[in-house]
């Protein structure tokens, strides 16, 4: 016996809501782009219960485009860290107020 | 079986994605992203996608955690910080993210369907054979648009990363070392020096062929 639909659509918004509660209620960077990657992978798994669900392979291929996304994404997210780390500034999401946001 | 491995994986999701919000140490947290993706990999192969499984461990748990960790080495103490907003905004956070998940859960709350039994899943689903056709026919487009943005995720982490390339910043008034900024621009200047003799000597060659 396999759990329902209902089970996996359950534990993936769980994931979400951590990972969304993460970003907001932290303010170091690198701890904001992983819990990016919890939410990120909550989608991921919704796609492929869903693929499973239905009996079509296409929400594997959307899980796919969404790792190599993601990866993309990450890649930009340090480099901007570490190019803050280079100019000594804060790594703190509510110091960075250069561009008076 | 599978609703045991389901509920096994499913807690090990649940408790090292809480580990990694409310983890102090950014390498620590790290390390608990890698039992998240980990577990979610095991929930792929309960799902029987087990092409996106071994992507999940190759890609995610292998490659990005490796650049994470790689990072959080070379910042060092300064990654170190714990940062936590409290107050009224802790409070929304946890409203807001509550509020979806009893969402979801009443919307699901009624639902008895349930996945087709293993024995009546087609034998290619999942496999490599057949997303690969369907990379290279249906979502051809989509193949390419993510060839073309790796390749500019990787040429931003170049150029992100290589600070010298870039000219000092114009106002440093963060208390950089005196000597600093003009060492890099000398550094700056040689390497630009080193270019103009170089293609110097190119169209110097070019002219003596003609």
């Amino acid at each position: 016996v396999s759990p329902g639909i209902g089970a996996w659509i359950t534990l993936s918004s769980a994931l979400f809501c951590i990972g969304l509660a993460g970003v907001m209620l932290r303010r170091n960077p690198l701890v904001i782009l992983l819990s990016i990657e919890i939410m990120l992978n909550a989608g991921n798994l919704l796609l492929v219960a869903g693929a499973r669900y239905v009996g079509g392979n296409d929400g594997q291929v959307f899980a796919l485009t969404v790792m190599a996304v993601a990866a993309a994404e990450v890649v930009v997210g340090l480099g901007l860290i570490v190019a803050l780390a280079r100019r000594d500034a804060p790594l703190d999401v509510d110091e960075l107020r250069s561009l008076h946001g | 079986m599978q609703i045991a491995i389901f509920y096994l994986a499913g807690a090990a999701a649940v408790g090292s994605a809480i580990a990694v919000v409310v983890q102090r140490n950014p390498f620590l947290a790290a390390l608990s992203l890698i039992v998240h993706l980990a577990s979610l990999a095991a929930l792929y192969l309960v799902l029987q996608g087990d092409f996106v499984a071994v992507a999940q461990l190759l890609v995610y748990a292998g490659a990005v955690m490796i650049m994470f960790l790689f990072v959080i080495a070379y910042l060092g103490d300064r990654a170190d910080l714990d940062l936590r907003r409290g107050g009224i905004g802790a409070g929304a956070a946890g409203i807001a993210g509550l509020a979806i998940f009893v969402e979801t859960v009443i919307a699901v709350r009624d639902s008895n369907s349930v996945l087709p039994a293993p024995a009546n899943v087609a034998e290619s689903f999942g496999s490599p054979a057949t997303i690969g056709h369907l990379f290279l026919t249906n979502y051809l487009l989509t193949f390419e648009a993510l060839s073309l943005v790796l390749l500019v995720g990787a040429v931003a982490g170049v150029v992100l990363g290589a600070g010298d390339l870039l000219p000092p910043p114009a106002s440093d008034d963060h208390g950089d070392e005196p000597g600093e900024p003009a060492a890099k621009q000398e550094r700056f200047d040689l390497r630009r020096e080193g270019l103009r003799m170089q293609e110097d000597e190119q169209q110097h060659e070019s002219e003596v062929g003609a």
